[in-house]
């Protein structure tokens, strides 16, 4: 386990009163830690944003909340957000269409797919930043997901600001067969024109971060972090079993195996995490450069 | 020509009657000859029919057949010469991923390609066409090489997937396959990239992301294997055929989508029913493409190479 040297956020609110960079009570009276089982307060649970104070198990955010949690108050300004999924191989499985399957999830989930993108400022410097949503379809990456971070990376070079990802991802999205996996040429082949541009990429890996998403967009931050606990890997745990015979103990893939292979820079506590942004974006500002 | 597989059953019994004729050649009746001439010509008229015919999970055997021409193989009977380059100058050599300078037709070019290995020692020794990330990282130094000389690159894709061990992921399995997209589609020479068996995932893409595609006739190109999209949205691994046939995974398909750029065609019957024809094919087929690609100055290539998959993706708006 890393510490990080950062004290604990400290959010500039802003005069006007608007709501602090957080996450917002929802309402819940009391909450399970999925990790330890542990009952929590919903209202402390929330004031600690989401992490259980206990195992400090990094629970799953919606991309709204990670959005709320590092952006300045009223700062982000959605882009792309009527873009939808389409069937384009007009996929059954098991007598599920996906086609339905898509109405299903954008009225349950209310989202239109599993990635917000736009613009944002954090401690009023600029970035483009896009959010991925793990409740839509296991934030499985198909042409819209991979349409929409590439215009995020493209807006980034456009703009000259700097780009960041927040990625949580079961992979590629096999309901769209081949136009998913060129997702990850697509938006890889966009961060190399960003890379060219010498505009700062930094990617945020959160829980799950795998598949396809891992290997393209995910791991080419010029700087690559991560929440502590996180799912990260190319294959999942269950097929490493299968494929190795062997049983994997609980977490042997996540966050902390990522760092001590030289996989990512540093492991960030979801409270630091803004304020790190902040620091990283002065550090790499433009201009700081030739 | 031997017909092994499940749904070449017909065929598989009209060459044994051809064979048992023939083996009593000189001693065949009149009439026994025409039956020999008759079913011979039977036998290549079923195959053709069978095979424009094939159904996806056919072609998947197709593609994976124990025979069918492996990189090895299309690099010897394509090019003059083969030097083999090995190791990423980091952690290891890794026979899953073959490459090296060649002559094609005169010129050299790199081609970096997978390799499956045919028995069973010699997949072992090429971890069954499962690359490692070391494999890939050997890919990018040897195309940055192609880079450096100005020499056009050719893949020759043939994996089931990126090696899915433990070991890949403690090497960064899925950094390997990023970095080496954002250095291909950033490379400024000419890559084509041929499909020549299984384009499997992203361990397949790894290594082609390129100005032109090809796939031949009976390749497949999947985002996940049959086996594991049938386990993860079926649960059961068994419906393995019905994945393949949800997921568009032929050439004939793939092209219909305008997603590839070129089939190659494959002999009667499959390319391991005859290398050379199959190696022969895909040689014209690239010297093409090669000479195609050849013309364009450098930064117009690589904003058209950008554009290629940019446009790779098909969505809606909202009402």
């Amino acid at each position: 386990m890393v510490k990080e040297a950062i004290p604990p956020i400290t959010t500039q609110a802003s005069s006007t009163g608007q709501p602090k960079p957080g996450v917002h009570p929802s309402g819940n009276l009391a909450v399970k830690c999925i990790k330890c089982k542990e009952l929590l307060y919903g209202r402390d649970w929330e004031k600690n944003l989401k992490v259980c104070p206990r195992c400090n198990y990094h629970f799953k955010l919606t991309a709204q909340e990670r959005i709320d949690l590092l952006a300045d108050p009223g700062s982000f300004m959605e882009i792309d957000a009527d873009i939808i999924s389409v069937d384009p191989l007009g996929f059954v499985s098991r007598s599920q269409v996906y086609a339905t399957k898509l109405d299903d999830e954008r009225r349950n989930s209310g989202m239109n797919e599993a990635v917000v993108a736009g613009y944002a400022a954090i401690e009023s410097l600029p970035l483009a930043l896009a959010v991925m949503d793990f409740r839509f379809i296991g934030g499985s990456m198909g042409s819209v997901v991979g349409e929409k971070i590439t215009r995020i990376i493209e807006l980034g070079i456009e703009r000259s600001i700097p780009v960041l990802i927040s990625s949580a991802s079961g992979g590629a999205r096999m309901q769209e067969g081949f136009y998913s996996l060129m997702q990850m040429a697509k938006t890889s082949a966009a961060l190399a024109k960003l890379g060219e541009a010498r505009i700062p990429f930094f990617s945020l890996l959160t829980d799950p971060t795998t598949g396809g998403v891992t290997a393209s967009f995910a791991m080419l931050g010029d700087i690559t972090f991560a929440e502590p606990g996180a799912l990260i890997c190319f294959t999942g745990p269950r097929v490493i079993e299968q494929f190795m015979h062997i049983k994997l103990p609980e977490g042997t893939v996540n966050s902390e195996f990522a760092l001590q292979h030289g996989m990512i820079d540093a492991i960030v506590h979801r409270r630091d995490l803004r304020q790190t942004l902040a620091r990283l974006l002065r550090l790499y500002a433009p201009g700081e450069g030739r | 020509m031997a017909y092994d597989l499940e749904f070449e059953k017909p065929l598989a019994d009209l060459e044994k009657r051809i064979h048992t004729l023939q083996r009593r050649s000189e001693h065949l009746k009149p009439d026994e000859q025409t039956q020999l001439k008759k079913i011979e010509q039977d036998l290549l008229h079923r195959t053709g029919e069978i095979y424009k015919n094939l159904t996806a999970w056919q072609t998947v055997q197709v593609a994976r057949h124990e025979d069918r021409p492996y990189a090895a193989d299309y690099i010897r009977l394509m090019c003059d010469d083969f030097f083999e380059l090995h190791g990423d100058r980091s952690f290891g050599v890794d026979h899953a991923i073959m490459a090296g300078p060649a002559k094609l037709d005169g010129q050299t070019v790199i081609t970096v390609c997978h390799q499956k290995g045919r028995g069973m020692k010699e997949k072992q020794f090429h971890n069954f066409g499962l690359p490692h990330p070391e494999g890939y990282r050997k890919a990018a130094r040897v195309m940055q090489q192609a880079e450096k000389f100005g020499l056009p690159i050719i893949c020759l894709i043939d994996t089931s997937g990126a090696s899915p061990a433990l070991p890949d992921e403690e090497r960064g399995q899925a950094e390997a396959i990023a970095s080496n997209l954002y250095l291909m589609s950033r490379l400024r020479v000419p890559i084509i990239a041929a499909v020549i068996g299984e384009g499997g995932s992203g361990g397949a893409l790894a290594i082609s992301l390129a100005d032109r595609i090809l796939m031949l006739e009976y390749s497949i190109y999947t985002v996940a294997s049959p086996e594991a999209a049938a386990s993860i949205l079926w649960r059961d691994n068994s419906f393995a055929p019905q994945a393949a046939e949800a997921m568009r995974i032929s050439a004939r398909e793939l092209m219909a989508l305008d997603l590839i750029d070129e089939v190659v065609p494959e002999p009667l019957g499959g390319a391991h029913q005859d290398h050379s024809l199959a190696a022969g094919n895909l040689k014209v087929t690239l010297l093409k493409h090669l000479a195609e690609l050849k013309q364009y100055p450098v930064d117009e290539l690589l904003e058209q190479r950008y554009q290629k998959f940019r446009a790779i993706g098909k969505f809606g708006r909202a009402s």
